[in-house]
């Protein structure tokens, strides 16, 4: 079976996130892009190797990576 | 039956947003917690979090586990109490470099001396953050902060090293960077019988980090990255390189007889009843 790109979905709660920029700047497939207020916004989700790390590396709970059923 | 735990099911998702500032790292380590919670499947009412007072001292106010916030300096007092009336609880004491070396600085190398089964999971961000950035006994030499603004003339703990000779069974230091590794200490930390310490270098954004680290609260992460290599790393450097980092990695990890074993096996003028050689 191929790997269909967007197999994940990345949801950011807006309400929660504090704008430290930790998951743009340490993403290393250079998912989020940042808005003029410095919120993330999932810019190349195509680029998701699923890694989780910006998930983890959230202090604010904020991040959340879900895999998503294609079928 | 089994049910399988998510983070979700030890941190308490209602009591967001957190009350921490922005860049900083208490809310990675939280999830570290959580997650290595769940990977171990341990019920929450089997856990008891034991807080002092500070910044990182609220973190039990997000958790779903049991939780006491005691007073300063005493979470490890507290967390001892706990462990001796119920032995079959999980014990986490979480304290910040303050709390756990300066206000509860007997507390913590007697833990680590009677080897108490207890994880202290000690966020160290080299200042006392909550109350305005005054110098706290990790800061290290000629670092800036409110109350040394021409740079403390103090050398810092190694709070390690000391756990280390006090007598901890597990030790290990990491930073709020490390995620995976971090998870991988507190999983370990959590399982290991006897005085267990993860030390997390932490960021500090709103005061020792605006002093002291250029850049905005992605670089004051990136700080913690570039200044700490891993234990077999940090043996090939020379003493002047070793001077400008800090060392990684998992540190101790041996068997001494922990304090409810030794207890429980005494008999007065026998050692080897207690298990035998005590320390080291």
């Amino acid at each position: 079976m191929n790997k269909t790109k967007n197999e994940v979905r990345i949801i950011i709660d807006e309400a929660i996130c504090k704008r430290c920029g930790f998951c743009i700047e340490f993403c290393n497939a250079r998912v989020f892009e940042a808005d003029k207020d410095g919120l993330p916004l999932v810019k190349n989700l195509d680029d998701c190797t699923n890694c989780r790390l910006c998930e983890l590396r959230c202090p604010d709970f904020a991040v959340q990576v879900e895999a998503v059923d294609n079928e | 039956m089994a049910v399988n735990l998510g983070y979700r099911e030890y941190f308490k998702s209602d009591a967001m947003p957190l009350m921490w500032c922005s860049g900083c790292g208490n809310g990675i380590i939280l999830r570290a917690i959580t997650e290595s919670l769940s990977d171990l499947q341990l019920p929450p009412h089997q856990v008891v979090v034991s807080t002092g007072i500070g910044c990182w001292g609220k973190a039990d106010d997000y958790m779903k586990t049991h939780a006491f916030h005691g007073s300063h300096g005493r979470a490890l007092a507290f967390g001892t109490g706990i462990k001796l009336g119920n032995p079959d609880l999980h014990v986490i004491a979480l304290m910040g470099d303050g709390d756990a070396l300066a206000i509860g600085g007997n507390h913590f190398i007697h833990a680590a001396r009677r080897n108490m089964d207890v994880t202290a999971i000690i966020s160290n961000n080299f200042n006392y953050g909550m109350t305005g950035g005054q110098y706290s006994p990790t800061t290290p030499l000629s670092s800036k902060t409110t109350t040394s603004p021409m740079g403390v003339a103090e050398p810092g703990f190694d709070v390690c090293a000391l756990s280390e000779i006090c007598g901890a069974n597990y030790v290990a230091r990491t930073t709020a960077y490390h995620v995976t590794q971090m998870k991988k200490f507190i999983t370990a930390a959590l399982q290991k019988k006897g005085f267990s310490v993860v030390e997390v270098i932490n960021t500090c954004p709103t005061h020792f980090g605006k002093r002291n680290i250029p850049g905005d609260t992605a670089s004051m992460m990136k700080h913690l990255k570039d200044t700490t290599v891993s234990k077999t790393r940090y043996d090939k450097l020379n003493d002047e390189e070793k001077h400008n980092y800090m060392v990684t990695g998992e540190l101790v990890n041996r068997q001494r007889p922990d304090f409810l074993n030794v207890y429980k096996g005494y008999k007065p003028g026998d050692p080897e009843a207690a298990g035998g050689e005590g320390q080291k």
